[in-house]
């Protein structure tokens, strides 16, 4: 029985070996030799005809996409496809088709001791004919670095250096009207409680109100919550409409966000933030910081009722506007 | 014979038949870890191929026009011409979007990738001598990938962007004694500077850098070439003299040139079908005008992590302000994190006295050390990272964002010693438990010896018949 099962057996193998000799090493070649793979080959056939339709849906999609929803989804699709399939096709090849033998050989010489000798002879001794040799390294660095200092020379121009009076110039002026986006003059009836504004000064162009000195953030509190410092004590105008640099003194976000408390314990006071890194002012105290990154209170504008009611300015700010730099205490905007 | 012709003409012509018989024969070693380098090289060439197209559409003008566009809900808004004209490459230009889009996945595969290979690099120990120049590289490339990525996320001046660039001004503002004649250098004046800013911001993203990243890359595969690469010792065969690998043809190369099409096609597939930065959405940006919950992209987190956590200070001396708070978030705490990846390779080898040249690669629980210093470091910027999302967090889990932050304060130094330790604990079990296991194939190999001998030397031509 088992004699008979055996000759079934390696029947079997002969027959269903036969064609797909074994791969033997042929030293004649370079790149071993191994059976064909006839189901890869057919993979990579079909993948690579998928990768074909799908640029070609691609270039279909582009020629009919003002007639298509989701064009940009079928661009998508259809050009990341055939780079998909095109890329699938290739790593079959790599694994099923090409011999991917392991290779063993020596890595390169750590150092080239013979090559190294060679070099610095040739540098040693094609200097041989300077008598003074230290004077002539000396009058090379002299002159490339004259000349590379002349080459720098132009970057000059890019823009204007020790100018720190341009920090501190802002458009506001003594007398100069406070006004909305629309450039409509606010009125002192106008500024609500618990409500913050934008403001500008009269007159400046689009252009202008990019300044980082030109935009304010003012807001109206309960005269009696106010504690400025005794400098800012008439600042504010109709005894409690505050106006402040809309600008964060930590990194120039502009401040959209005015806390007004609406629950007492969490948020006892009234706050500005910057939306950016959630620096926090306190605009009952002149703008000091309560939370947050920044170093310096938000620069106050002093603010008064004209005749008419309209919000006028009394003067600059503060305090220099904007983001902070080296010596910044020292500097008041220019009134 | 096509081929022997072509072959033969291309040598006779060019003498480049020896170079090009060791390049086809060049050697790579196998681990999946390696091609981390290369999907970031084959994203930055779907970064340039489709930054390219960009180019003949973008215009890099800040001047003031009235919208009349594609976009319906910013029709009759006043923006700059650089905005107007990425919401036409958007809405207006036919496969514009897709380009774009993929463009920005792109950049923030890019960096990912490059990331994740230097990872790979360090606890492997791979920049060790002789590699130290090629690593320098590395990391140089990294950190202008950086400012190439911040450059083009500023270009398009919608309110994001325009918010990323003040913040940057910001912090270049803060560098102590520089910052301010450097920024009214850089942005011809105060910020947000003159007509000349975006013509120079462009002409650095779109050649400046693009050229330099180039220039390091060629550089860096160059010495990858030269000295060849490393390899981890799987097998008898590698040694530190001896690479085992798979050659570049026909091994490597369908495989390799599989992996620059899978990663284009995943790129694509990523700018069509998930949208990234809607620019439209955003509106013009104004210096007056801002929005909440503003995230960067991912590989900026880390920086706006440092900013928003540090506390409210400059530094001041009698009423002089020596440094601006932003500095230290923006500034101080890239370079701490760059320093030590520069000089990582010193230090480790004063510390080790290990100057041999290695060809091998280290587990991370060889260098139980190196190991956990670097999960102490990646845990340091993590968390840093993390904190820089405690506003959206605050939003989603309904959490204080000041309560978050003041955790933060003390987990940013206690998870890094902690983490770090961990490692360093967990190599050193590693490797007792594999002396152990070393250790006791030894004693068994010696037990053998013994009974063989013993059985020799007692009852010669006879097994041993009892066990110990």
């Amino acid at each position: 029985m088992s004699r008979f099962r055996n000759a079934v057996v390696s029947g079997l193998v002969l027959l269903l070996g036969r064609g797909r000799p074994r791969p033997e090493k042929d030293p004649s070649r370079i790149v071993p030799a191994l059976p064909p793979n006839p189901a890869a080959e057919l993979a990579v056939l079909a993948l690579l005809g998928l990768s074909a339709l799908s640029a070609l849906g691609f270039v279909l999609v582009y020629a009919f996409a003002d007639d298509l929803p989701a064009q940009n989804q079928l661009l998508g699709l259809t050009i990341g496809g055939a780079f998909i399939f095109l890329a699938v096709a290739l790593i079959v090849v790599g694994l099923k088709l090409v011999p991917t033998e392991e290779i063993v050989e020596p890595y390169p010489p750590f150092e080239h001791p013979g090559e190294q000798q060679v070099l610095a002879e040739v540098l040693e001794e094609s200097g041989s004919r300077f008598s003074r040799g230290g004077l002539f390294k000396l009058g090379l660095l002299g002159a490339g670095g004259a000349l590379g200092l002349a080459l720098l020379t132009p970057a000059v121009s890019f823009g204007p250096l020790f100018q720190v009076k341009q920090f501190l110039s802002t458009p506001w002026r003594r007398g100069r009207r406070l006004v909305d986006e629309t450039g409509k003059p606010y009125k002192a009836s106008d500024i609500e409680h618990d409500n913050f504004y934008l403001a500008f000064p009269e007159g400046t162009p689009d252009q202008g109100r990019e300044q980082m000195g030109a935009s304010l953030i003012v807001v109206r509190l309960p005269p009696s919550t106010l504690r400025l410092p005794p400098g800012l004590r008439d600042f504010p105008a109709d005894g409690g409409i505050l106006a402040y640099s809309r600008i964060c003194t930590h990194a120039g976000c502009a401040i959209n966000m005015f806390r007004s408390p609406l629950f007492q314990p969490d948020e006892p006071r009234p706050a500005f933030v910057c939306p950016c890194h959630y620096s926090t002012f306190d605009p009952a105290t002149g703008g000091t910081v309560i939370f947050g990154p920044a170093g310096r209170p938000l620069p106050m504008l002093p603010i008064t009722v004209d005749g008419k009611g309209y919000l006028r300015a009394k003067g600059n700010f503060d305090e220099p506007v904007g983001p902070s730099w080296w010596g910044v205490r020292m500097y008041r905007p220019n009134p | 014979m096509l081929t022997r012709r072509a072959i033969r003409a291309l040598d006779q012509r060019s003498g480049a038949a020896p170079y090009l018989r060791k390049v086809m024969r060049y050697l790579f070693p196998d681990h999946w870890s390696f091609l981390l380098g290369e999907v970031a090289l084959y994203a930055f060439m779907v970064l340039v191929a489709t930054g390219i197209y960009l180019t003949f559409f973008f215009v890099d003008s800040t001047k003031e026009i009235v919208y009349h566009g594609h976009y319906a809900p910013l029709d009759g808004q006043m923006m700059t011409e650089a905005y107007a004209s990425v919401i036409h490459i958007s809405l207006g230009v036919k496969a514009g979007l897709l380009i774009r889009q993929t463009h920005h996945w792109a950049a923030n595969v890019f960096i990912g990738a490059i990331v994740l290979h230097l990872l790979r690099i360090f606890f492997t120990g791979a920049y060790r001598k002789p590699r130290e120049l090629t690593y320098l590289i590395g990391v140089t490339m990294l950190m202008l990938s950086l400012l190439e990525a911040y450059l083009g996320y500023s270009l398009v001046d919608d309110l994001m962007s325009g918010m990323g660039l003040v913040i940057g001004y910001s912090v270049g503002l803060s560098l102590p004694l520089v910052g301010e004649n450097l920024m009214n250098w850089l942005f011809n004046g105060m910020y947000p500077g003159q007509a000349a800013l975006w013509p120079r911001m462009y002409i650095a993203h779109v050649l400046i850098f693009p050229i330099l990243i180039g220039s390091l890359l060629a550089a860096h595969l160059l010495l990858v070439m030269l000295k060849h690469h490393t390899q981890f010792r799987r097998k008898r065969a590698q040694t530190e003299h001896a690479i085992m690998g798979v050659p570049a043809w026909p091994g490597q190369a369908p495989r390799s040139i599989g992996l620059a099409l899978a990663t284009a096609g995943v790129l694509f597939l990523l700018g069509g079908l998930v949208q990234i930065n809607p620019i439209w959405l955003w509106g013009p940006y104004h210096t007056y005008s801002s929005t909440n919950g503003a995230q960067p992209d991912w590989y900026l987190g880390w920086l706006i992590g440092g900013l928003r956590l540090m506390p409210g200070f400059d530094v001041v001396i009698d009423g002089y302000t020596l440094v601006p708070n932003p500095f230290w978030g923006g500034a101080g705490f890239p370079l701490v994190v760059f320093g030590f990846l520069y000089f990582w390779p010193w230090l480790e080898r004063r510390f080790t006295r290990d100057y041999a040249f290695h060809n091998l690669l280290d587990r991370p629980r060889d260098a139980p050390a190196r190991t956990g210093i670097g999960v102490a470091m990646v845990t340091w910027v993590v968390i840093v990272f993390l904190a820089g999302s405690s506003d959206r967090t605050a939003v989603i889990w309904n959490t204080s964002y000041v309560g978050q932050i003041h955790v933060y304060w003390v987990l940013v130094w206690v998870l890094p010693t902690l983490f770090g330790l961990i490692a360093w604990w967990t190599c050193k079990e590693l490797q007792a438990g594999e002396r152990v296991v070393l250790r006791r194939h030894e004693a068994e190999a010696e037990a053998r010896l013994a009974r063989a001998r013993r059985g020799e030397a007692e009852a010669p031509g006879e097994p041993s018949a009892v066990e110990p």
